[in-house]
């Protein structure tokens, strides 16, 4: 036997010769393990977002072994460092450019609130200008936070309905930012 | 070529300018002169052309405000000569209704950065400058944040609130 692990199928029917869920949950058991990140490294966060990718702790192991500098091929924006206020327009292009559905992460204190930060040339969080679905706190978090994060980021798309985006909250959200 | 040293560059400088130049002091042993803003090309142009100084190295620009003074906001040359290793600070100090000040692109191009550096911490106005505006701050900034009468926090913050602890 091999001690390779794979993915438990969700749940649905099973009978002999077929199994039978719903196209949400094989969509989303498929997307959660095949997410091209687009790290958006600024600082000290990004130190430890290479240690993350590295060998030791190994973030291709959630099938996130590619990463994607582009953002148009993108799936999650992993936000890592202080954004200063100049940087803000950069940012929200970038989240702009990237394809629905798109997640984003902000790692560490300074992406999540400004941080330590607190003056008037640094975003106060990035959630001021993009939303923001996962936080991973700390200053910076270790490479065990930010696999945490993205392993939530992973059940936010395991469990997210195909229709999410369309919903009228989802619109509502992106026009408090002036998206669409 | 004699050495230059703080007491023969004083003695030309006083020589030259007369009133014009003021002592404020050698911290460090770093000569550091006063002079007003009519006078400061004239200044700084001597420094530069003159044979005997040579101050051809234009280090910073940038200033300083003390409220408290009667002209609060102070703008700060070093300049540097290279051969013969000597530092002069000239400072100009504007007052708080007027400050404007020429400019020294006259005689460096690199003051043209530093010059809108301190505009857009200070809020100098570099009279003559060929392109004052924003360099390091975000364009619609309204303030010029190295003052003392607006607030280094940013007004957006919300978590630190006196309310989350209990004051």
């Amino acid at each position: 036997m091999s001690d390779v692990q794979i993915v438990n199928a969700p749940p649905g029917v099973e009978g002999s010769g077929f199994f039978a869920t719903s196209l949400d949950k094989a969509i989303g058991l498929a997307r959660s393990h095949s997410l091209w990140p687009l790290p958006f490294a600024t600082s000290c966060c990004g130190i430890e977002f290479m240690a993350t990718m590295g060998s030791n702790y190994d973030l291709s192991r959630f099938g996130a072994e590619r990463l994607s500098f582009s953002p148009r091929q993108a799936d999650l924006l992993m936000v890592m460092g202080t954004i200063s206020k100049k940087m803000a327009p950069v940012l929200r292009q970038v989240y702009l450019q990237m394809a629905e559905p798109r997640w984003v992460m902000a790692v560490g204190a300074c992406a999540s609130s400004g941080g330590i930060f607190d003056t008037y040339s640094v975003l106060q969080g990035i959630d001021e200008i993009i939303p923001v679905d996962v936080y991973v706190p700390g200053c910076p978090p270790r490479p065990e936070g930010i696999i945490d994060g993205f392993m939530n980021i992973q059940k936010l798309v395991q469990t997210e309905s195909l229709r999410r985006r369309d919903s009228p909250e989802y619109t509502k959200l992106l026009a408090q930012y002036g998206i669409q | 070529m004699g050495a230059l040293n703080n007491e023969i560059l004083l003695e030309q400088l006083t020589a030259k300018f007369g009133e014009l130049i003021k002592t404020v002091d050698q911290p460090y042993g770093l000569l550091t002169i006063e002079t007003n803003r009519d006078a400061i090309i004239d200044v700084l142009t001597y420094l530069k052309q003159d044979a005997a100084l040579q101050f051809i190295y234009l280090t910073d620009i940038t200033a300083i405000q003390y409220p408290e003074l009667e002209n609060p906001i102070g703008v700060i040359y070093h300049l540097h000569s290279l051969v013969h290793n000597v530092r002069i600070r000239v400072k100009v100090f504007l007052p708080a209704g007027d400050v404007r000040t020429p400019t020294a692109t006259v005689l460096w191009n690199g003051a043209n950065w530093m010059e809108r550096e301190t505009y857009d911490f200070f809020g100098i106005d570099f009279e003559g400058h060929p392109n004052l505006v924003r360099i390091l701050n975000v364009d619609d900034m309204s303030v010029f944040p190295m003052r003392k009468e607006y607030p280094l926090e940013d007004p957006n913050r919300v978590d630190k609130k006196d309310f989350y602890f209990g004051r």
